[in-house]
């Protein structure tokens, strides 16, 4: 079936099952490949976009609930690759393998639009979601602070 | 768009949705194989220099996370004297390695060695290459090669008549990839670096910020469609029937494959006895294969679980084993040659001061690396490209190679990013699950593997089960020690790594090894062996310690006098951690030392025990002897990831084997470490012997991390915490 997803601001006509996850409409019909799956049951967060503000985790979200809605991907945080999150994950040299990050970044850049200013532990609250088999959490944790002191400059 | 003849260049540039119609140009010129065009000349299969002083440096192992791609930079960089920022990282090309006699030596990816043990040829094309730049200017500026200068990318020398000539190496590249040296440099020493042994960021990051990185899961290729497999749930078991008719009318489903195993028992990397079903979506393909009717034959498996491995290794462990060697056949290099093994048993019998240890174990663990197993193949008549996770692209492609019945040079097997590794890479069969099911549909296919499908049939980490026995001296010092470790018969090796090795000087040793039945496979996992072994090995020595009266830490120091390396991380274990076996209140610290990688890592834990039971990791702290050290950064970040690496298997992990299948499916029966279970501190000391030799830094602070962490609590609670995963233990 037809359906229109708005994407980073812009329309994607898509054909798909209403019941095709949103993350499989974005990466195999959408052709954005920067969000990734991990588990497809809602338990690793590598999946993460932020639907209407909120991150949601696109695997196991029905297509047809996020039309209408405003989607944001990894693709669409910044174009120089230079949001106050990305500049601290790049500082603090966040990444290794990197397959997490698209969705530890979308979850860090929802946490902090809600709440500008973390303490640690909402920070462990906002990102218990996301996995990261290379245990980057300790640099994640330190990168959220250091990006909501680049967003105040 | 089906005979578009896309050259590999084209396809890392461009990419086309399944959909069809939408072309997305991502042109990132860090992900490109190795090229000459746009200038650039090749000095030499490692490098390529264009005309305005960019450097593309190329590496032949895997990039998951661990530094490679910067580290083979790095060392090259070093050699060639160039500077940082006209350095490019490009993926090596594996069919040119595979048909030329292994141009790149190797490429495989594992045993922390990228730098420990292949820097001497690494660094030597870079000197090879600056030489020969050297070179080139003084027979064009006629002068001796004495008074050439290569520096920061430039040539220079004092000419005779025009004073100080220069030119960057760029408009020397040409002529110096025609020289041929009479000899080659030696590559530089310690102290004369100027590159290495500085905080370097990986470049790979800013693509890791963006979604821009490609992963094999991110490889699209046109026409391409999608496949779920499924191979039988007991490993080594085989496919009866299925019934298609059943799902072939179900939305996108195209075709079933099945994909037969050759050989009767496969070896880890053969393709096992598989079902797979292509559809137009991954998830359409996923959701017909969960649903079709499918019988298995379930084989010997079917009769083994955990409980009766476990009984087995009890039975095993009451009587003697056999005698353990080292990989080379040697006692270990720490045990006295001149010492009767068959004696020691007798020696701890005849002693009044035994201490007989009771059975600790470690279960089987799974890699479940953040990308699940994945491989996109397009196999055509003439040609067969494939995308893949591998640790070792040449192997990968011998492997496609053989499974097609294809000669290597016409098999293409080109480098993505890697999801983690972490030894996964190794044992695996999905690039010949894609081959196969590419060369019976007749289109280009991308295999997922879903995370149900990863955990059931990767080459897990095997368990171990070991108790000792020791005899004490007057001193409260161990006299004579017997250990036993139980592993299983695929890979029994990896219940011997670092026993037999560990450097601890007790007169008189004998380590012995027996291995329980098991169909699993078995595959390398971050440290292998030292990981569950150090768990064992160093919560013995504090169990001897402490049963002679000695401190833990005091005890290590002094068990192994005269050895440097160990003794530098000893005593900056004492001197910095603030070390204390007595902090009361619930509160714990605790240590532990194994080497592994030719590294030594020791951890200081410090754990908190609430009154109802609960564990709080409040802080680790490492000491690493590596030798040298070439990227601290990157050093301190594989120091923090190994930490947490083993700590989640220690804490959370565990797999359960009933009825011959691995129980845990996904991530909710597969617990990891999240980051609210992250200790608050982590701190990396860098102890460096400089003195000669190289260890690796991509595992070793692993394994002293679930020690040291149960050592703590027991100086925390009076508890031995013998299993794991913790989470499970009465603290
Ligand atoms: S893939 Fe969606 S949460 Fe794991
Ligand atoms: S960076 Fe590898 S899983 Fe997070």
């Amino acid at each position: 079936m037809a359906l229109t997803l708005n994407i980073n601001g812009e329309d994607f006509e898509i054909d798909a099952d209403p019941q095709m996850p949103l993350l499989w409409a974005i990466r195999e019909k959408a052709g954005l490949n920067g969000t990734k799956f991990g588990c497809g049951i809602a338990q690793c967060g590598s999946c993460t976009v932020i639907v209407d503000g909120n991150a949601v985790r696109s695997c196991n979200t029905p297509v047809a609930t996020a039309v209408g809605k405003s989607i944001r991907t990894i693709e669409g945080v910044s174009e120089g690759n230079d949001h106050p999150v990305q500049l601290a994950w790049q500082e603090l040299t966040v990444p290794q393998c990197g397959y997490c990050q698209s969705g530890q970044i979308m979850s860090a850049v929802a946490l902090l639009e809600r709440n500008p200013e973390p303490s640690d532990n909402e920070i462990d609250k906002a990102m218990a979601g996301n996995v990261c088999r290379c245990g980057t959490y300790p640099r994640i944790r330190a990168a959220i602070h250091r990006a909501a002191e680049l967003s105040k400059a | 768009m089906n005979d578009m003849n896309l050259t590999r260049r084209n396809f890392l540039k461009f990419s086309t949705s399944a959909a069809g119609g939408i072309m997305i140009g991502f042109h990132l010129p860090v992900m490109a194989e190795a090229a000459t065009d746009g200038g650039a000349v090749e000095i030499n299969a490692w490098l390529t220099i264009d005309p305005d002083n960019i450097v593309s440096i190329v590496t032949p192992q895997t990039e998951m996370g661990q530094g490679a791609f910067t580290a083979v930079p790095m060392m090259v960089a070093e050699e060639l004297d160039i500077p940082w920022e006209n350095v490019r990282h490009v993926f090596a090309d594996a069919n040119r390695h595979v048909n030329n006699n292994n141009l790149y030596t190797t490429t495989s990816t594992g045993g922390s060695t990228t730098v420990s043990r292949r820097h001497p040829y690494i660094m030597q094309a870079g000197a090879s290459a600056r030489e020969r730049l050297r070179v080139a200017a003084a027979n064009r500026w006629q002068v001796p090669l004495e008074r050439v200068v290569a520096k920061q990318g430039f040539l220079t020398a004092d000419h005779e008549e025009q004073g100080t000539i220069q030119g960057s190496y760029g408009e020397f590249a040409a002529e110096a990839a025609e020289i041929t040296l009479e000899e080659e440099p030696a590559i530089k020493a310690y102290g004369d670096w100027w590159l290495l042994g500085k905080d370097v960021k990986r470049l790979d990051v800013p693509l890791k910020t963006n979604g821009t990185a490609i992963y094999p899961i991110d490889v699209t290729v046109p026409d391409m469609v999608h496949a779920a497999v499924q191979a039988c749930p007991v490993p080594e078991g085989k496919l009866v029937s299925y019934d298609f008719d059943a799902v072939k009318d179900m939305p996108g489903v195209i075709a079933v494959v099945e994909l037969e195993q050759t050989k009767d028992v496969p070896a880890f990397t053969d393709l096992r006895s598989a079902v797979a079903i292509v559809a137009e979506s991954w998830y359409q393909a996923k959701n017909a294969l969960a649903v079709m009717p499918i019988v298995w034959d379930n084989g010997r498996g079917a009769s083994i679980s955990y409980d009766s491995q476990t009984a087995e290794a009890m039975q095993l462990l009451s009587g003697p084993g056999t005698l353990l060697l080292d990989e080379d056949g040697n006692l270990g290099k720490n045990l006295d040659k001149g010492v009767n093994h068959e004696a020691v048993p007798g020696l701890i019998e005849a002693s009044d001061r035994q201490v007989i240890g009771e059975v600790y174990s470690r279960p089987f663990e799974t890699h479940a690396t953040m990308m699940p197993p994945c491989a996109v193949a397009d196999v055509k008549d003439d040609r067969v490209d494939v995308w893949t996770f591998t640790q070792d692209i040449a192997r990968s492609l011998n492997e496609v190679a053989d499974q097609l019945g294809r000669e290597t040079t016409n098999v293409f097997l080109h480098q993505t990013y890697l999801g983690g590794g972490f030894g996964g890479g190794y044992n695996m069969d999905v690039h010949r699950q894609a081959a196969a099911i590419s060369a019976a549909v007749g289109r280009p296919v991308k295999v997922i593997r879903s995370r149900e499908e990863d955990i059931a049939q990767d080459s897990q980490r095997p368990p171990v089960w070991g108790n000792y026995k020791a005899a004490l001296g007057e001193d409260g010092l161990p006299v004579a020690l017997v250990t036993h470790f139980v592993g299983e018969e695929k890979m029994p090796v990896f219940s011997q790594r670092a026993v037999a090795n560990m450097p601890y000087l007790v007169p008189n040793r004998r380590h012995e090894y027996s291995a329980v039945q098991n169909h699993i496979p078995i595959g390398y996992h971050r440290a292998p062996g030292a990981n569950s072994n150090g768990f064992i090995v160093e919560q013995m020595v504090d169990e001897l310690a402490l049963a002679g009266d000695w401190d833990p830490l005091e005890w290590r120091i002094k068990m192994t006098e005269g050895n440097e390396p160990w003794q530098r991380v000893l005593m900056a274990m004492k001197e910095k951690s603030g070390w204390t076996t007595d902090m009361g209140g619930g509160e714990g610290m605790g240590c532990a030392v194994v080497e592994s990688h030719g590294t030594i890592a020791g951890c200081v834990a410090t754990v908190a025990v609430s009154r109802r039971g609960q564990l709080f990791v409040d802080k680790l702290q490492y000491f690493i002897n590596s030798g040298y050290v070439i990227d601290p950064l990157v050093a301190t970040e594989q120091a923090e990831s190994s930490a947490i690496w083993e700590l989640s298997h220690a804490m959370f992990g565990g797999l359960m084997l009933r009825d011959g299948r691995i129980v845990n499916t996904n991530f909710d029966s597969y617990p990891v470490m999240k980051m609210p279970d992250t200790p608050p501190e982590i701190e990396v000391h860098l102890e460096m012997s400089e003195d000669g030799w190289w260890g690796g830094l991509g595992e070793p602070a692993g394994p002293p991390t679930p020690p040291a962490v149960a050592n703590a609590i027991f100086f925390a609670t009076g508890n031995r915490v013998r299993s794991t995963p913790i989470s499970k233990a009465e603290l």
